[in-house]
């Protein structure tokens, strides 16, 4: 393999991992706050595609993709207010069963509303031919734009976890939610926006990743079972760690390609995830023993 | 015959009234979704058990049933000709287990026969579902989820890229199933009754061992595992030999039932693994009413018979998603349980007469 092959798979592979890690975040801001793995968050990321390219038709293509990561949060918003939050201590099945349900009408509706052909955004530099050096092998400037504003929104939450208000009461209540509600926060209110958070999120890599990956309305359960693999290999709920384990999966299966056929390359993301359920459940870099007081 | 068997009695009333009914007015062709929806329900009972009785969610069902159905299409199909030579296949042949003729070309064909096709193709789901359910079976909630989900992908993705299952095409001409001289599974207009009835003995024989396999000693266990892993586990229930066996006995299920679905539609197509059939299964077993083999069985051939009449056009995945939430979010004791006022929306005379044997 030459040095210049090698980069070019090693660009493929933290172009994908930061898109997977993306997702894997969504997931973790969702169960930090409630406890839920939400199995709809693949369809945040293929919303936020499909109502970017839609809005182009009317608006420029900064314009189009706020107004679609706007749309995708307040659908966000709905889905826990309508389906989550008047719950009173559901079980973990029933969750599971509720978030699939509601990924497969997302999905649906998307069919019907988008037809089952690809749709892409436009490049936002150049086009499908322009090319940028880097150590010698020629990586598109979309490349860029997905690795930038996935480092970007892993930077803006660790601030926004870290420095403001908001960010430390949803901690809080990911921590201890009957102490959080001892201390006047309204949880509620915090789950609302943990799912309006992770749709933002999803949806604002689902339009910059478009132009290259492309989006069709049945995207979603691949992002979302990848995005669970990083889950879980960072440690269910560690979000720092899920950026490396995306990477990390990236990168894998980038390389993956030149040993094995393309059509089995979800395959082997799959069986990383069953490998890792099986041997190391509380994720690469997470304790056993925190994990054991987790209920899953 | 023991008296709570005698419950099965209505239900083979039902079956055949059903059949006279189609064949008075002149509808057989309700025949055909009746049998294919006795063949999903066959499946749908299993993974009842499973879910309602032993708590163990699975969302990869379909991957068993995948397998029943494409290795027994493909062994009865495959032209063994070229390996010929080969040891696996000389030792098939000296078992009785090839039969020879022609393709529509003239071409010498030598396939395995439906029996050892159907023998080979339930083993082999039996002992994946083995090896798998000893790790997955250790996990729980949204991880065992998530597990059972990627074997069914990995299924889905194995069925569609190799050529030897036919990638997107599928299999077709797969060759009637002859069980008995004179009764075959397959989908020929002449035999189509009969067929109705081997599809519905087949579920009334399973639908008979697993209501005998809850009400013994295993089916306490598993309601106790449902309630509490750990406290049946401190009353001396094998927790894990009993999910891993009811999770084997459940994908045994689904492989006969896509065997014989295979034999009766003459062939199979990828959409058969998918994952939206996995979950289409879990729907009906919640619509049902989980710990409910009755609510499974009925709900089992109500919708996939409405499904498979095209009732529900393009929205047929939609409507099973709908489904799921409505039921989860408003009657998670499925829909034989849903109450208006204390009034029962539709007796539940299974639990009655449940009470009153005890």
């Amino acid at each position: 393999m030459t040095v210049e092959l090698f980069i070019q798979y090693l660009v493929a592979g933290i172009t994908y991992g930061s898109i997977y890690a993306i997702v894997a975040i969504g997931f973790n801001i969702i169960y930090n706050t409630t406890g839920i793995i939400n199995f709809a968050q693949g369809e945040f990321v293929m919303l936020g595609g499909m109502l970017s390219i839609t809005f182009l038709q009317l608006l420029p293509l900064p314009a189009a993709i706020a107004l679609a990561v706007l749309c995708t949060m307040a659908i966000g918003a709905a889905i826990e207010m309508l389906f989550i939050r008047w719950l009173v201590n559901p079980g973990v099945l029933r969750m599971i069963i509720i978030t699939i349900g509601l990924s497969i009408l997302i999905r649906e509706a998307a069919l019907h509303i988008w037809g089952d052909n690809v749709h892409s955004l436009p490049y936002f530099i150049g086009n499908e031919v322009s090319t940028i050096a880097v150590l010698g092998a020629r990586v598109s400037p979309q490349v860029l734009w997905v690795i930038g504003v996935c480092a970007l929104m892993v930077v803006f939450l660790n601030v926004f976890f870290q420095a403001t208000s908001v960010g430390r009461e949803m901690r809080a209540c990911a921590a201890n939610r009957t102490a959080a509600i001892l201390c006047g926060i309204d949880t509620r209110n915090m789950v609302t926006l943990s799912f309006v958070l992770s749709a933002g999120i999803g949806a604002l890599a689902g339009a910059v990743m478009s132009p290259i990956t492309y989006t069709q309305y049945d995207i979603g359960t691949g992002l979302a079972i990848k995005g669970f693999t990083v889950a879980i290999l960072g440690g269910l709920g560690n979000s720092l760690a899920a950026v490396a384990a995306g990477l990390l999966l990236g990168i894998i299966e980038a390389f993956s390609v030149s040993i094995v056929p393309l059509a089995f390359q979800d395959a082997i993301s799959i069986a990383i995830l069953l490998v890792i359920l099986f041997v190391r459940p509380h994720g690469l870099f997470g304790s056993s023993a925190a994990a054991g007081l987790k209920e899953f | 015959m023991k008296l709570k068997n005698l419950a099965l009695l209505p239900l083979l009333a039902v079956i055949v009234l059903v059949q006279l009914l189609c064949s008075w007015t002149d509808s057989v062709f309700y025949l055909t979704q009746l049998t294919m929806s006795a063949y999903y329900s066959l499946l749908i009972i299993g993974l009842c058990v499973l879910m309602g009785y032993a708590g163990q969610i699975s969302l990869g069902h379909a991957g068993f049933f995948a397998i029943g159905g494409y290795l027994s299409a493909a062994l009865t199909t495959r032209n063994l000709v070229p390996f010929q030579d080969q040891f696996c296949v000389r030792l098939l042949d000296a078992a009785g287990c090839l039969t020879a003729g022609q393709d529509i070309y003239g071409e010498a064909l030598l396939v395995v026969t439906p029996w050892a096709a159907c023998v080979i193709a339930v083993l082999t789901a039996a002992v994946v579902a083995f090896l798998l359910g000893i790790p997955v079976l250790k996990l729980k909630g949204h991880y065992l989820a998530m597990a059972t989900l990627g074997f069914g992908i990995i299924i889905y993705r194995i069925v569609l890229a190799s050529s030897y299952f036919g990638e997107a095409d599928g299999i077709s001409g797969v060759p009637g199933f002859t069980l008995l001289p004179g009764l075959s599974v397959s989908g020929d207009f002449s035999n189509r009754a009969a067929n109705y009835y081997i599809a519905w003995g087949f579920l009334l024989l399973a639908m008979l061992l697993l209501r005998n396999l809850i009400d013994s000693r295993v089916g306490r266990g598993l309601r106790a595992i449902h309630g509490s892993s750990e406290a049946a586990d401190a009353m001396g229930v094998d927790t894990a030999r009993f999910k891993l066996h009811t999770f084997v006995l459940s994908a045994i299920l689904a492989a006969i039932a896509g065997v014989l679905l295979t034999h009766y539609n003459g062939g199979i197509g990828p959409s058969e693994a998918s994952i939206m059939k996995s979950v289409r299964y879990v729907a009906i077993v919640a619509v049902g009413g989980m710990a409910n083999l009755w609510g499974a069985l009925i709900m089992g051939v109500i919708l996939n018979f409405l499904s498979l009449r095209g009732l529900f056009g393009s929205y047929d995945d939609a409507v099973f998603g709908l489904i799921l939430i409505l039921i989860m979010l408003f009657a998670p004791g499925g829909i034989l349980n849903l109450r208006f006022g204390g009034l029962r929306l539709l007796p539940n005379l299974i639990a009655k007469r449940k009470r009153e044997g005890n």
